[in-house]
């Protein structure tokens, strides 16, 4: 059997994700991609890899069997895993043994979680990437039974673990001014950096509703405005006044005026804050986020020395024996090993 | 182009963190459709360097630059040289455009909402498809949904407006109308456009050699057919019919 990881149970929101495709735009076709680009980051810093297609969890979880020994990495919301039965550690990078079944449960903060593989899916490419774009019916979401080849693995270390960035129960945001922003007066501008807004129940990779504190938001945009570009992180306000951030699988035009645009640095808090967080939005200068990308990306280059191995306390651990001989950390060199 | 255009378009603003937007007007003209195309194919051919990606809406030209390998200020200053070079408004569509077919069944259950439209636009159901099959309309971008174009201009009794509510849902082939445009959906969708026609033609096809059938520039004609030609196109694969022929 060629190296594959089988899906035994999946969640509605279960699909392969990657950075998404580029070009496509002018056809109308958004990028795409995962929900949350720095968990996939992430995933790709415990494996000491590059970044490589994975599987993005959607709320509920899923079940998965290796068909050979596999290295994967969780990241992204927390979710309760376990490898036949014996927990194991969200943030991390595990060893999947060949036959034993990996089980993850449903978020237990935050909105989408990733499982990371050694080698990376290695799955169809379809216009140019893996991932499936929901929205645009290219690909589909994935099914028990579905059984996804994996690339060769030349890395062997695993046992590693990371503090991630907290970005699964809301917080402030910042936002730089867009092409519609002065369809809002100051006021209004000014209103909604003050409001709180609570992320709603209805969202999905196209975009999350925003519910304000208090009234929704006027903009003196008429009906005649025309349809204009879209990209992901415009926060669009709908007629009812009420605001929708846009994320990966947004349309790619649209006729609703936008009040500004998420920094692609603050993205995966607005996408994985769970449905009742608070999230405050904040203008910043185009010079000023710019900045915060550079910094931002020099921050995301430097996770793979951020990792550290899992030290773990055996007062921590209750079944000491069978955490260690399943998760394969065992073999005495991990500390020496780079 | 009006004086008061000339004076404040085409300019230029920023999109998000990382993209750019030239705007040709604030409202639908032939002279800024085909200016935004223009000015595309032109920042793919001598663009600044650093930028990522390309597209067009209905008047304005956007690209996207990565902002950390590339000097944002530098690609800003690059486009304004580029769009001081000439007059955008001037220049001719698009290369290799083509004229498309398309069989469509006007009215019916299966569009049901011709009568409507019509009435809005003053006419009879019979003088509507009349109107509306016999303008060859360009398709002035592609945008929203995959492939899915928006085609125009219609003559100006079809400067109707959007309803105040939304349809739940059209099917892929669904050809709507309003503000002196058609949209030919390549998705299911829900809509605020009146379903007046429907087309057995799917513009997405992901596992095609050619994934997206329409291009910016190429002009369409909906030709009515009745029920059983209809649905016998159905049967005949993802052109439903549909024809095209190079324009020259």
């Amino acid at each position: 059997m060629s190296r594959s990881l089988i899906v035994h149970r999946a969640g509605p929101g279960l699909s392969v994700q990657d950075m998404g495709r580029s070009g496509y735009l002018a056809f109308g076709l958004s990028r795409g991609g995962a929900a949350d680009r720095l968990a996939l980051e992430e995933g790709a810093a415990l494996l000491a890899q590059p970044v490589l297609p994975a599987l993005e969890m959607a709320g509920m979880g899923a079940e998965f069997e290796a068909s050979e020994d596999m290295r994967i990495a969780l990241t992204g919301a927390p979710m309760r895993a376990s490898i036949d039965g014996a927990r194991v550690v969200w943030n991390a990078s595990h060893l999947l043994p060949a036959g034993a079944r990996l089980s993850i449960g449903a978020v237990e903060r935050g909105s989408y979680g990733y499982l990371s593989v050694g080698g990376g899916l290695a799955c169809e490419e379809r216009l140019g990437a893996q991932s499936a774009h929901l929205a645009a019916g290219l690909g589909a979401a994935l099914e028990p039974g579905d059984v996804l080849p994996v690339g060769p693995d030349k890395g062997e270390r695993v046992g590693m673990t990371f503090d991630p960035e907290a970005r699964f129960e809301g917080g402030a945001v910042r936002i730089v001014a867009s092409l519609q922003t002065d369809f809002f007066a100051p006021e209004e501008r000014a209103r909604f950096e003050a409001t709180r807004f609570t992320r709603d129940a209805r969202g999905n990779r196209m975009g999350v509703r925003m519910m304000p504190d208090g009234k929704g938001f006027e903009s003196e945009a008429g009906l005649s405005v025309l349809s204009e570009i879209i990209v992901p992180g415009d926060i669009q306000v709908t007629g009812d006044g009420t605001p929708f951030v846009l994320l990966a699988e947004s349309q790619t035009t649209g006729g609703y005026p936008r009040i500004g645009s998420v920094l692609p640095a603050d993205l995966p808090r607005v996408a994985q804050a769970q449905a009742g967080a608070t999230i405050t939005f904040s203008f910043v200068d185009l010079d000023t986020a710019h900045e915060i990308e550079r910094r931002e990306a020099t921050r995301r280059k430097g996770l793979r020395g951020a990792t550290r191995p899992l030290v773990r306390s055996p007062h921590d651990i209750p079944d000491l024996l069978s955490y260690q001989l399943i998760s394969g950390v065992t073999a005495g060199d991990d500390l020496e090993r780079v | 182009m009006s004086e008061a255009a000339a004076d404040d378009w085409p300019k230029i603003r920023s999109v998000g963190v990382d993209g750019l937007l030239v705007s040709f007007g604030d409202r639908l003209s032939e002279a800024a459709n085909r200016a935004a195309l223009a000015f595309r194919g032109a920042l793919d051919r001598q663009g600044p360097e650093g930028i990522e990606e390309t597209s067009t809406s209905l008047v304005s030209t956007y690209l996207r630059y990565d902002p950390i390998a590339g000097d944002p200020a530098a690609i800003r200053a690059g486009v304004a040289d580029l769009l001081g070079d000439r007059d955008w408004y001037a220049e001719p569509l698009p290369e290799g455009r083509r004229f498309w077919r398309i069989p469509t069944l006007y009215g019916t259950d299966l569009a049901p909402q011709l009568e409507e439209a019509a009435k809005a636009a003053g006419m009879t159901a019979e003088e509507a498809i009349r109107s509306i099959s016999e303008t060859r309309v360009r398709v002035q971008t592609i945008g929203f949904a995959p492939g899915q174009p928006y085609l125009g201009a219609l003559p100006e009794a079809w400067d109707i407006p959007r309803q105040s509510q939304l349809t739940d849902k059209v099917p892929v082939g669904a050809l709507v109308v309003a503000v002196r445009q058609l949209v030919l959906f390549s998705v299911t969708t829900p809509t605020g456009w009146r379903h007046i026609g429907q087309t057995a033609v799917k513009l997405f096809r992901p596992d095609s050699d050619t994934p997206f059938v329409l291009r910016p520039g190429d002009e369409v004609q909906f030709d009515p057919v009745d029920r059983a030609a209809f649905e016998k196109l159905q049967q005949n694969g993802p052109d439903g019919g549909a024809t095209s022929e190079e324009l020259t």
